[in-house]
């Protein structure tokens, strides 16, 4: 089982979170300017790259707050985490 | 219509027909003891901001950091999140802990009634955190938590509030609905170790 370390409350079972996808997808500056194929880009299409990967997490079952993990997705290793406001080089 | 709210409204405790099985489950001293009505109000403000200095003086503490809980006069303060708390007293203060709080917090946070959210249970005894044990992950030994701790967590698949209140002592806050299932988790954990028990 993951142990994911809250930016909040420390380390937590993985079972207390949601996953919430691909971190730092900027909302587009200005949707009514976005063609169908952009918007759908911004809506559908995340990377799925292998190695450290910046992604969301909501602390669903305790605080109920969003924040930042860095995660290897070719080994699972939780890397770090870091606060919404913070850069993916805060993390720990 | 009317008649199906007034209905609502009046007062029900969630684990009624649980009643005759807690109080005849016990393991030595341990035992499992309702709460079912408790004035919870819930705080929203910035900690750094200026209704914390106010609300200490009224509270007659500061708000505790994280995974912290603190006794204060006639009620206790809960961590719940870095601009959330939870107060708990006794029922029937509901009314006039919010007017409090609200006139300390002002138009600097949020103040809000949240009594019905959440029925509490009272884990009590040497083997209480056995009990625990048996049904949610969180470490409780002693060289890592202790009274004045609190967490929201999972016992199996149902979110709880412990607040740890002695050394032997953990009050459980969980939502109405989901309170018997926790309940008959902790009840089993209890028969498990009775078991443990007479085996011996
Ligand atoms: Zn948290």
């Amino acid at each position: 089982m993951f142990q994911i370390r809250c930016p909040y409350c420390g380390p937590r079972d993985e079972p207390e979170f949601k996953y919430g996808g691909q971190a730092h997808v900027a909302y587009p500056a200005d949707p009514e300017q976005l063609s169908d194929e952009e918007w759908t880009r911004f809506l559908f299409v995340r990377d799925n790259s292998r190695g450290r990967y910046a992604e969301r997490w909501n602390h669903a079952a305790g605080c109920r707050r969003w924040f930042n993990v860095i995660r290897d997705t070719g080994t699972h290793e939780m890397v770090g985490s870091y606060r919404s406001g913070e850069r993916p080089e805060d993390a720990r | 219509m009317l008649r199906g709210l007034a209905a609502m409204v009046s007062r029900a405790e969630p684990l009624a027909a649980l009643e005759a099985k807690i109080a005849a489950t016990t393991v030595d001293d341990t035992r499992l003891t309702t709460v079912p009505f408790l004035a919870q109000v819930g705080l929203r403000l910035d900690p750094d901001g200026p209704a914390a200095a106010r609300l200490a003086a009224v509270l007659g503490s500061d708000l505790p950091g994280p995974n912290r809980a603190v006794a204060a006069g006639a009620h206790r303060v809960l961590w719940l999140g870095p601009d959330e708390w939870l107060v708990v007293a006794a029922d029937g203060q509901e009314d006039s802990l919010v007017a409090s709080l609200a006139s300390a917090v002002g138009e600097d946070g949020g103040v809000i009634d949240l009594s019905s959210n959440r029925t509490g249970l009272e884990l009590s005894g040497a083997f209480a955190r056995e009990v625990l044990a048996t049904c949610c992950t969180i470490d409780f030994h002693p060289r890592v938590f202790g009274p004045g701790q609190c967490v929201q967590t999972l016992i199996q698949k149902a979110g709880v509030l412990i607040d740890q209140r002695t050394d032997d002592t953990y009050l459980l806050l969980v939502r109405p609905s989901f309170a018997a299932y926790v309940a008959e988790w902790l009840l089993d954990g209890m028969l498990g170790l009775q078991a443990d028990f007479s085996t011996r």
